[in-house]
């Protein structure tokens, strides 16, 4: 029997009775980060790290959450579970999982550059990593975050020299709260969308020092927003909310902007291949970090990564799961 | 170098034409001449011969990346763009490139032509040497020059309107001036541009007139006397041209198509010299005693076109020839001032001399009213044309689609419901999304593909059946997924033939989904005795 198993609830260990990231509701979910497709409501009880539980009482609403610190350990059934860095979003975490002197790691989601944020991933001795892998292809090599931020400034000193409003697509949880600092350097009034509100409104709470922000109001006068920068999340983007923002131009943060086409699809302006999660480098290196004997790559080009690894010599496998997968379109967190 | 990447990159990604045309126009206010002619020349059609072939120049990227053939693909079929692909995966360079010195576009280009006939090595040395100077955006460039296919969101009308507004000249003019025989790597910008070179170059075809699809009632168009209807042909659209006692044929697409018709050598004896004729290129049986012509499906003329070398058999099988539809030169003069009645006329005059039978006039259809004409219109498959043209009998010959004047009426699609069985992720901008499909119809308990499909469907709908098919693919065939045969879309075309290449053992032309039966279940598909039975009702198999 396998420490974690793939079940069709998500990955399960039956010894210590609980499910990471489970997409159905369970008894016991131990949860990765606050994303929609990690975090789902419904389940008894969650145990996550102490910066995810508000992000988690705003998305869940009301459930039975426990929360711990980095490497403190709970037992459940003599299964020790511990928490260690992702580095994808504030709170995201890697489940370290240890019985009998065997070592699983699920990595959720992760990034191995410091975005100064999210917390700086930590790799974790194990002996079967559990790893995503969706930009697991060598295409996806991201620049620098200062470089991607040095673009994202340059695009919107020339919006507003232009005259127009810099609307920037990223992801209300992650992305937000990542080009807001550089952005706020910019002394330009920064206005978020409501569902970027609430969430910096969580973190602000929960005693996060962050840039001041404006709430997109419905009667914000146009006056106002010219020139200036709107946040918003990628389900706000092409709708008639944007229309007050007018004359703009629209620039996504996305891994997936990496590629032309994609950008186009998405008939932006500007892409930003500003993504959370570990590019191929990142992939490979943080694989190698773990020293594991056997790998399972999810979530992504798992075919592709897995099928490289095992040539480089790493037994690896891939695993369907129901996280945001290839469908990058609703993938918004990418 | 470097300014012509920003310019690709500013087309590429603007979602504006007015932002395109902006970006053109400040590229050739700024950029050196020799670079200018180059950027027409590109978006014309007219780029240096490919000195590489892609499997080897892919292979020169693996070689220095150090990753497996497999790997590449999947890296190509995600990305949909060999160049690209490339591009991403070489690594940047040590030195930033804005410390390095920068070659100019021309400079390229020129070496590819200076290059073309020396030896791989000599090649590989080059083209390794310069993925090195460059940054990414530049290397994407570099690798389209060699690979070709520079489609990046600009129309060859949309950079003659950058042009003529750059110069302060009228668009049609220019569409002029840079159409026909002219070589880049010799032409200066002013030459190309100025007047006294279309008079010298006498290969030059006029820009096509084209027209819109009928959108709205025939009845807005006022009385019928006043317009001209004929079939629609459905051939390849041409410009035969005798002057200087020399003879081109030009197509729609500027190709120059003199030597592909053997046929065609004839006319230039035939016609008078001083004459353009807009016309057809289109497979027709030998005439019956009648002297009528009989048009042969779009398929037979697609087995001249793209060859070299034609073979007797070919000749015989898919013998070609023209239907002039209007005169735009008579008498060496420019007549497309002229109005269509006069044009007509004189076109009737030039062709009433010549005895050649595979050059044939437009026949005009005789009708009294819109309604009589929409009942001619349902004979057009049996014509073994594809619909109508309806042509204002005053109008002057203009230059690009312009409406108002000329109209097409087609004839509604065949269509038949089938299941999707294969998927591949497509292209450009639906890259790592799959958008090309296979369809087959029912064959007893078996299913048959007969076709491929890649448009029709709304951004939302590829969202949907891409979702799909990650979902229920079954194998993994290289690029090709096989897929649970459960959507059904309705697929049209405009023609049906027979095909060996086919398992069906039917080629369609212009095949789409015109519809997602959502509505329907993959039992209640067509069958292959459907598609059968239109390949004998509408088109004689291709002999």
């Amino acid at each position: 029997m396998p420490l974690i198993e793939f079940s069709d609830n998500g990955l399960y260990c039956r010894q210590g009775n609980f499910y990471i990231d489970p997409w159905k509701p369970v008894d016991k979910a131990i949860i990765t980060h606050a994303h929609s497709d990690h975090a789902r409501s419904g389940s008894k009880y969650y145990l996550c790290h102490h910066l995810t539980k508000p992000l988690l009482q705003l998305r869940l609403g009301d459930h039975v959450y426990e929360s711990v610190d980095w490497n403190q350990p709970v037992f459940m059934n003599g299964v020790k579970v511990s928490l260690y860095p992702a580095g994808h979003i504030i709170g995201s975490a890697q489940i370290r999982v240890e019985y009998n002197g065997e070592v699983w790691v699920a990595s959720g989601d992760y990034k191995t550059e410091d975005d100064g944020i999210s917390g700086a991933f930590e790799p974790v001795q194990c002996n079967t990593f559990i790893t995503e892998s969706t930009f697991g292809l060598p295409i996806y090599k991201w620049k620098k975050q200062a470089a991607i931020f040095e673009d994202i400034k340059n695009w919107v000193a020339q919006n507003k020299e232009n005259k127009k409003t810099s609307v920037l697509i990223a992801y209300s949880l992650g992305k937000a709260q990542r080009v807001l600092k550089p952005l706020s350097e910019m002394s330009i009034p920064v206005y978020v969308h409501g569902a970027v509100w609430n969430v910096h409104q969580a973190l602000v709470n929960s005693g996060w020092d962050l840039p001041v922000v404006r709430r997109v109001q419905p009667d914000s006068p146009k006056e106002d927003l010219v020139g200036n920068i709107v946040i918003a999340p990628p389900s706000a983007d092409g709708t008639p909310w944007m229309k007050k923002f007018y004359p703009y131009s629209v620039g996504v943060c996305s891994g997936w902007m990496q590629v032309r086409g994609n950008a186009r699809r998405r008939n932006t302006d500007a892409g930003f291949a500003l993504s959370d999660h570990a590019d191929w480098d990142g992939l490979l290196q943080a694989v190698k970090a773990t020293g594991a004997q056997k790998v399972y790559a999810t979530h992504g080009f798992q075919s592709a990564f897995s099928r490289y690894l095992t040539e480089q010599g790493i037994e690896a496998g891939e695993v369907k799961t129901e996280y945001g997968g290839e469908e990058e379109d609703n993938k918004n967190e990418a | 170098m470097k300014q012509f990447a920003t310019l690709v990159n500013i087309l590429g990604t603007s979602t504006k034409t007015n932002d395109k045309l902006q970006a053109l126009q400040n590229y050739f206010a700024v950029a050196a001449d020799k670079d200018k002619i180059w950027v027409i020349a590109i978006f014309s059609g007219r780029r240096p011969k490919r000195i590489i072939n892609s499997t080897i120049l892919q292979s020169w990227c693996i070689e220095i990346v150090g990753i497996t053939q497999w790997l590449f693909d999947e890296c190509y079929h995600t990305v949909g763009d060999l160049a690209e692909t490339i591009s991403l995966l070489l690594p940047e360079p040590e030195t930033p490139t804005s410390i390095t010195p920068e070659h100019t576009l021309s400079y390229y280009l020129e070496t590819f032509i200076r290059i073309e006939k020396e030896g791989e090595a000599v090649k590989k040395q080059f083209i390794t040497e310069s993925w090195q100077q460059m940054d990414r955006n530049e290397k994407f460039v570099f690798n389209k020059l060699i690979t070709g296919g520079f489609r990046i969101g600009v129309s060859q009308t949309m950079m003659v309107n950058a042009l003529a507004k750059t110069v302060h000249a009228s668009s049609s003019v220019i569409a002029h001036r840079i159409s026909g025989n002219w070589d880049p790597a010799t032409a200066s910008f002013e030459d190309l541009l100025s007047e006294s070179i279309a008079a010298t170059d006498f290969s030059k075809p006029y820009p096509f007139y084209l027209a819109y699809a009928v959108d709205e009632d025939l009845e807005k168009l006022g009385a019928e006397n006043e317009w001209q209807a004929e079939w629609k042909w459905d051939g390849i659209r041409g410009q035969l041209i005798k002057r200087n006692n020399d003879f081109f044929v030009w197509s729609r697409g500027e190709e120059l198509m003199t030597e592909k018709f053997p046929e065609y050598n004839n006319f230039k004896d035939q016609l008078p010299e001083g004459t353009v004729i807009d016309g057809e290129i289109i497979s027709l049986a030998a005439p019956a005693e009648e002297a009528m012509f009989k048009p042969l499906p779009f398929a037979a003329l697609q087995t001249r076109i793209g060859r070299k070398n034609i073979t007797k058999k070919q000749l015989t099988e898919a013998p070609v020839g023209f239907i002039a539809y209007d005169l735009l030169e008579f008498n060496g003069e420019d007549i497309r001032y002229k109005s269509m009645a006069e044009r007509r006329q004189l076109l009737e005059q030039v062709i009433a001399q010549t005895d050649y039978p595979s050059l044939h006039i437009s026949p005009i259809i005789a009708f009294d009213t819109w309604e009589a004409l929409g009942v001619i219109r349902t004979r057009s498959r049996d014509m073994g044309s594809e619909g109508i043209m309806i042509k204002r009998k005053n109008s002057p010959y203009q230059s690009g689609r312009k409406r108002g004047d000329w109209w097409k009426w087609k004839i509604d699609p065949l269509t038949i419901d089938a299941v999707m069985i294969y998927a591949q992720k497509g292209h450009g901008r639906r890259s790592n999304l799959y958008t090309d499909y296979t369809f087959a119809v029912k064959d007893g308990d078996k299913l048959v593909s007969f076709t491929k499909a890649y448009s029709g469907l709304t951004d939302k709908e590829f969202a949907q059946v891409d979702a799909f098919v990650k979902r229920n693919s079954i194998e993994k065939f290289g690029p090709v997924r096989t897929v649970k045969p459960e959507l059904v879309f309705e697929i049209a075309f405009e023609g049906i033939a027979a095909s060996n290449r086919h398992k069906s053992g039917v080629a369609l032309r212009f095949p789409r989904m015109s519809r997602w039966r959502q509505d329907k279940k993959a039992d209640e598909i067509n069958t292959l005795d459907d598609l059968k039975e239109l390949l004998k009702n509408y088109n004689a198999p291709i002999p």
